[in-house]
């Protein structure tokens, strides 16, 4: 199933029943330990997050049986955002292989899809590291690459918080935009047709960010990979880095658009 | 894909213009499309300017009639979070509106309606606004007919018609149940079922209507059969074309016409128009009245009465709740606060009309609410329990402490204050006093404008402001004109000017007033019949006039310094010293 964005609940139990696919589930350890996929191991995003460097990561990798080669299907309970940051991750240390599930685990268990609490043996593999930095915006690469013409700013958070305060010169693609109809990321003819209208064109590189740590901004990653867009960056930090390095904000003035949410 | 209810039987989307709104609002954006072009399209297709920015739009959501059905709401929910703050906006005229949107999006919107048959056409613009009907037209004990077939017909014949398409300016139609329920005074066509020897007709009020200068509307002969409705409307709708100020933005509603003309003569061109309209009308221009009855159907219920003791139960079925003339039957009315609700309310509305409306569909009211008709009594307990966990529950819908606010300084080019933050804190402080409890006070309302403009219809609110800027030295703070007396049903009456209350007074000048009230009521007074006498100078009391209240408020509203009070010289809502900012309006465009 390489190149695919995102891996069919079809191809996944497929996958499943002939041991071709390690599926890694990103819940917290309680959820996972109640239930999961058969033969998903678990990776909580908080554990990754704790340290991600990309060294530890590959060791986290082969810990869970996967190799340069394995074919990688991640799923979450969380829209998909989880799993699109864990899946990033892996694709920055340079495993090709990585899709996410095309529902959330919910979506599975409300289709009644088997699942099981066991804990699979896994057999340790190594997994190199090779970091892919062309995947990557850092705050001070996204400082000078937001100047160009041909770089695309896109903030994931909620509209009121963009209007509220954004990095100057991005645009608002809300991460509830991103999916539809019972799937964590819309047709790729829908997210087409979004992104033409709004002028970001298919030459464009297009960095993405979210409030905290790059999971809303992660699944827009993948909205845009799926839209045929090859040159996508995660701004990892996003904005709570951006703010904390007291770098330059913009707001929309003059108007109070908090009062008119029913929050 | 969210698709139709077929109980639905009206589609009022076109899914091309989706298609086509797309394709111009990139032509504008590469420069080939004129602005003043595309504006007039723009507000053609329901999408509304948005405060000091071209970036984003609102898009309000025509609900024709005030018929809304569970599917729309959700898709309505979906849409807010997709496109616009996650929440969206109940209006006075039974539009939904979903606000910074942006422009770029509104097609997604568009496609979004379309799918469950609802449209923004002509929801803004020189154009036939949305028809409204009373949300208890059909269950009104009141009521001589149920006038919502002919509300939906007469919407469904101007949409889109080219007869519509370029009116000097925006042209509103109310259908209501009776005289006490709605707004058909205060309107450029408003309607009253009415019947003669058994035969059905309205009274058809022309010329009415709120905004800068408000008048009230005239009746156009006592009677006016069915069959002359179409006619009437048509008649009325030509002369304005042919005789509005095309020119004069500012003074251009039908009622200036009508005031400049004077009544007697715009009557008699009205019939003599209709005269030649009848005659020369094709037998195939009629209105489509669909008159097959309703599908009441009471929802399967698990039997459950411990909504009945959960905390407010009595005073909410007292403030929000209508028997219907239906026996056994009652309208439910949820109030918002100024009209908002969460993607996530939406959603629990949509489930609790499915799960307690015999007619499985709700109504937008007038005042920013929803109502839940052909609701059974005994189901009226596990409802509330539900809009309780929703957040839906709170009391007063039906009294004093659901002021109106219109959207202001949230979104609005033209608003001076945060009327919008206003209405919710009124409504607030008015619960937390348990004055929604006071009958005295069930019968009056609070209504407030952001501008001179009555979007928020305080010239007929027993209490109305509108904003403002005041000014201490080089100090500006947000500022109120109050008006009192207002009312819409049989006796409309414009409220007469009483004071200016600065915003941060606003809340402690009306407990002032019902403190005056209270002091000088007689019995059976309600604070709307003892306004209306002081008023009318009937009153026989102390206070004998709109301007003795006023001296009784000065010392209330006397500005204090900057120093000695900072945050008087704040709107709601803003941390940021006060000053009046306009752009340009778009309600005359």
């Amino acid at each position: 199933m390489s190149g695919a964005v995102t891996a069919s609940t079809d191809s996944v139990r497929s996958g499943v029943r002939d041991k071709s696919l390690r599926v890694v589930d990103v819940r917290r350890a309680d959820d996972y330990k109640k239930d999961h996929i058969p033969t998903a191991v678990n990776l909580p995003l908080a554990d990754l997050l704790s340290d991600d460097d990309p060294g530890r990561v590959a060791k986290l990798a082969g810990a869970m049986g996967i190799d340069n080669e394995t074919s990688v299907v991640v799923y979450d309970d969380t829209f998909g955002a989880l799993a699109s940051r864990v899946a990033w991750t892996l694709e920055y240390i340079g495993h090709a292989d990585v899709s996410l599930l095309e529902g959330t685990y919910a979506d599975w268990k409300s289709l009644g899809l088997e699942s099981d609490s066991d804990t699979p043996d896994v057999q340790k593999k190594d997994h190199a590291a090779s970091v892919r930095p062309e995947i990557l915006a850092t705050a001070e690469y996204l400082e000078s690459a937001k100047e160009r013409d041909d770089v695309i700013l896109v903030d994931n958070r909620e509209r009121l918080n963009y209007l509220e305060q954004h990095i100057p010169g991005a645009i608002s693609i809300p991460y509830r935009t991103l999916g539809g109809n019972g799937r964590i990321l819309r047709s790729q003819e829908e997210m087409r047709r979004l992104l033409e209208n709004r002028g970001v064109s298919d030459t464009s590189e297009i960095i993405t960010y979210c409030g905290s740590v790059g999971t809303l901004s992660g699944l827009a990653y993948y909205a845009l990979k799926s839209a045929g867009h090859k040159n996508a960056r995660l701004y990892v930090r996003s904005f709570k880095e951006w703010k904390s390095l007291q770098k330059p904000t913009a707001k929309q003035e003059d108007a109070s658009y908090w009062d008119l949410s029913a929050e | 894909m969210q698709a139709r209810d077929p109980r639905q039987k009206i589609d009022w989307s076109r899914m091309e213009e989706a298609d086509n709104f797309a394709k111009t609002v990139r032509l504008f954006r590469q420069g080939r499309y004129d602005a003043d072009s595309f504006r007039r399209f723009r507000l053609q297709h329901g999408a509304y300017g948005t405060r000091m920015t071209g970036d984003y739009a609102m898009v309000r959501i025509k609900i024709p009639a005030g018929e809304v059905y569970p599917h729309h709401l959700e898709q309505i929910s979906r849409l807010s979070e997709q496109y616009s703050i996650g929440s969206a906006h109940f209006s006075t005229r039974e539009n939904i509106q979903l606000h910074w949107v942006i422009l770029e999006d509104v097609s997604e919107i568009m496609r979004g309606l379309a799918e469950v048959g609802l449209t923004s056409r002509e929801a803004c613009g020189n154009t036939v606004r949305n028809v409204m009907c009373s949300p208890l037209s059909g269950v009104c004990p009141d009521e001589e007919f149920d006038s919502t077939p002919y509300a939906l017909a007469t919407a469904r014949f101007f949409l889109r018609n080219p007869m519509a398409q370029n009116l000097p300016r925006k042209f509103k139609f109310n259908f209501t149940c009776c005289e006490q329920h709605g707004m058909a005074r205060m309107v450029d066509v408003g309607l009253i079922p009415a019947t003669r020897d058994g035969e059905r007709g309205f009274k058809v009020f022309l010329g009415g209507g709120l905004g800068n200068k408000s008048y009230v509307g005239h009746q156009l002969e006592e009677f006016t059969p069915e069959e002359d409705l179409l006619y009437t409307s048509i008649s009325v709708m030509r002369i304005f074309d042919r005789l509005g100020d095309r020119k004069n933005m500012a003074r251009n509603r039908m009622r200036y016409l009508v005031h400049d003309m004077g009544w007697e003569k715009f009557q008699n061109l009205v019939l003599k128009e209709r005269a030649i309209v009848r005659a020369t009308q094709s037998v195939v221009t009629q209105l489509q009245v669909d008159r097959t009855p309703g599908v009441i159907r009471r929802p399967l219920q698990v039997c459950d009465e411990s909504g009945s003791s959960r905390d407010g139960y009595a005073k909410w079925l007292k403030t929000n709740t209508m028997p219907q003339k239906q026996p056994e039957y009652h309208t439910v009315f949820v109030t918002l606060e100024a009209g908002d609700i969460t993607s996530g309310q939406l959603v629990s509305l949509a489930g609790l009309i499915r799960e307690h409306s015999s007619e499985g569909k709700a109504r937008a009211g007038f005042s920013q609410n929803v109502a839940l008709r052909y609701v059974h009594k005994d189901d009226l307990p596990p409802l509330y329990s539900k809009l309780l966990d929703a957040g839906l529950a709170k009391s007063g819908a039906l009294t004093m402490s659901a002021p109106i606010g219109c959207s202001g300084t949230t979104s609005c080019n033209l608003a001076l204050t945060n009327s919008h933050r206003l209405a919710k804190e009124i409504q607030r402080k008015l619960l937390a006093m348990g004055l929604d409890d006071d009958p005295d006070l069930y019968d009056s309302s609070i209504k407030i404008s952001g501008c001179p403009n009555s979007c928020g219809q305080h010239g007929i609110a027993t209490i109305g402001f509108y904003g403002g800027g005041g000014r201490v030295g080089k100090d500006m703070y947000p500022n109120y004109q109050m008006s009192l007396a207002g009312r819409s049903d049989a006796g409309t009456m414009l409220g007469q000017t009483c004071a200016r209350v600065p915003a941060k007074r606003v809340i402690p000048v009306i407990l002032k007033i019902i403190e005056i009230f209270r002091g000088n009521k007689k019995p059976g007074d309600t604070l709307k019949s003892w306004l209306h006498r002081v008023a009318t100078g009937a009153e026989d009391s102390d206070v004998k006039s709109i301007s003795d209240i006023k001296k009784m408020l000065d010392p209330l509203i006397v500005p204090p310094t900057k120093d000695e009070d900072p945050d008087f010289y704040l709107d709601y809502g803003s941390d940021t010293n006060y000053h009046t900012k306009t752009g340009k309006g778009e309600c005359a465009a």
